[in-house]
């Protein structure tokens, strides 16, 4: 399975360690929800076909990546950075140190 | 006379082998069942031979969408242990074992089990404690479980490499004698013969694309060899799960459909005689009567439904062979292949009435469902037939998740990968 990454180009999956379904969204950490805390850590959808996922490109630029992918052929349809870098970076998101 | 006995051999043998009987029926399906239960592996078929038997309900179809044995039951690497930690699954997999220890007698078929023991291997002082912990938990409740030294394994295992390859030395391991392998396609026949012998259905290429509902219960099912009306539905079908709760508008479960490999070395002479694994990382292997190493780790590690793995297990399965085994690393490999499995979120199992009325459902085998094939069956028909679950089963719930229960043999909490 090769995974083209937008940053680093195709590369084996070997670089690559799965993060999991992406259809899922984590509640607001102080949420004390309990029942969307259980459906967000132990329920999934589990498609057959098309699949959103997280891969983070581990063993080269680091990239958290945002995949489509079969879960029948392996075919990728779509792969993004999970934060779109283009963004407007807003002031409470500033490196530390950085000039302002 | 038994079907299968020396003397029906014999008298065959004398004759034209006119004797001989097709393992099952192909029969047409009929309009209507007490039971259907949807999928023809290991855990369906052995689910119709205890129903039959066991319960005395023999109006039964197992509906199977390509051939009796065609998934998991037929593609795992055979291994059979009962050496758990937490009391739930012990009773459970301890209950598989002694059907295991009489399955052959049981179904005059022989499934051919073989006790050869089980060795984990510890790769590190704290894991030998845990093994420790682990074995005497075990013999509480009385099953076998034995602590051994590097000496001790030395002469279990002559062809290990204690020191494997200098940077995960034997520390010990822990060894169950009782646990071993048998011959899966032959469990697979023998309960489906068994079955169909009670008068039970055996519908192949008959795969299930809907149910029939009536309000929320559930009435039978929609296939491809048209509808099929039940008084109640099991649902067996493994690493297809979350298929077929969609078709019953059940959208999420806590459950990964992922692919685990198999491997099978050309045959060679007699070379070990029992089941290793390693502890440093995830390999298991044992010996085939025809010689072949059969070995596996770990799954490929992404949701996927394709039986087919990717290279990187293959080159992480083979490099912990040839640490371990030296002496095996010029041997060539004959076969590889791959099965879908269920993997829980908590690496236990689920067997349980619903999730809606009129439904039973069946699944969360992860890496281990065929050791558990019998007790599986057994558990499943005893819900199916009295509407609640065994002592044995009680606490394989599918609400176990959202109340706080999980059974995490592991401790390692919820994740797709536990075994
Ligand atoms: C490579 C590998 C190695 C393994 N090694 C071991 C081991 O050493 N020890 C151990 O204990 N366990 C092992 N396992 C796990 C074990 O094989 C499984 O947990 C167990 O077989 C699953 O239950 P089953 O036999 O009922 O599944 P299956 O045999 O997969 O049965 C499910 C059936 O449902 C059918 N089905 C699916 N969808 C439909 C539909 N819509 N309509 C009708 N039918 C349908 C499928 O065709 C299939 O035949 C291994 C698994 C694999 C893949
Ligand atoms: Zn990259």
């Amino acid at each position: 399975m090769l995974i083209t990454c937008p940053y680093c180009g195709p590369r084996d999956v070997i670089e690559f360690t799965y993060q999991g379904d992406a259809n899922r969204t984590r509640p607001d950490p102080a949420s004390t929800d309990q029942a969307a805390w259980n459906v967000y850590t132990y329920d999934r959808v589990n498609t057959l076909g098309d699949h959103a996922e997280y891969w983070q490109h581990s063993g080269g630029c680091r990239s958290h990546l945002k995949l489509v992918r079969s879960t029948l052929t392996h075919a990728i349809s779509s792969t993004a950075f999970v934060r779109d870098h283009g963004e407007k970076k807003s002031a409470s998101r500033r490196k530390p140190g950085a000039a302002t | 006379m038994a079907e299968y006995s020396v003397f029906s051999l014999l008298r065959n043998a004398f004759s034209a082998q006119p004797d001989w009987k097709p393992a099952w029926r192909k029969p047409d399906p009929k309009p209507e069942y007490d039971v259907v239960i949807v999928g023809g592996g290991g855990h369906g078929l052995s689910t119709a031979y205890y129903l039959a038997k066991e319960h005395g309900i023999t109006n039964v179809a197992v509906v199977e969408r390509g051939w009796l044995g065609q998934g998991n039951i037929g593609r795992n690497t055979t291994m059979i242990r009962s050496n758990y930690l937490l009391p739930q699954n012990q009773h459970f997999y301890e209950h598989s074992m002694k059907l295991w220890e009489n399955l052959a007698h049981d179904l005059n078929y022989n499934v051919m089990f073989s006790q050869r023991g089980c060795l984990n291997l510890a790769n590190s002082p704290s894991q030998l404690d845990d093994f420790a912990r682990r074995g005497n938990a075990m013999r509480h409740v009385g099953i076998d479980a034995e602590l051994m030294t590097p000496e001790q394994i030395k002469a279990f295992l002559p062809a290990l490499d204690l020191n494997i390859g200098g940077r995960f030395p034997v520390y010990g391991g822990m060894v169950q004698r009782r646990a071993g392998t048998a011959r899966h396609d032959a469990v697979a026949w023998g309960y489906a013969r068994g079955a169909d012998r009670r008068g039970v259905d055996m519908l192949e290429n008959c795969e299930v694309t809907g149910f029939l509902r009536d309000g929320d219960r559930i009435t039978g099912v929609r296939t491809t060899r048209g509808e099929i009306r039940a008084k109640k539905v099991a649902v067996a079908v493994a690493g297809h799960t979350g298929q077929l709760m969609k078709m019953a508008d059940i959208d999420r479960l806590p459950i990964e459909s992922h692919v685990l490999q198999a491997f099978v070395s050309e045959g060679l002479k007699p070379f070990m005689d029992t089941v290793v694994t390693f502890g440093a990382g995830h390999l298991y292997v044992t010996q085939s009567d025809k010689g072949g190493m059969v070995f596996g780790g770990d799954i490929d590690g992404y949701n996927t439904y394709a039986q087919r793995g990717n290279l990187p297990i293959v080159e992480d399965v083979m490099s912990e062979l040839a640490a371990m085994f030296p002496g095996l690393a010029r041997v060539r490999l004959l076969r590889s292949w791959g099965g879908i499995m269920d993997m829980s979120m908590d690496g236990s199992p689920i067997i349980t009435t619903g999730p809606l009325p009129g439904m039973y459902l069946n699944t969360g085998w992860c890496y281990g469902g065929f050791k558990a094939t019998p007790a599986s069956g057994w558990c499943f028909a005893w819900t199916i037939a009295r509407d609640e679950p065994h002592p044995y089963n009680a606490a394989f719930t599918l609400d176990r998740f959202h109340r706080g229960l999980v059974i995490d043999e592991k401790g390692q909490g919820s994740t797709p990968r536990l075994h």
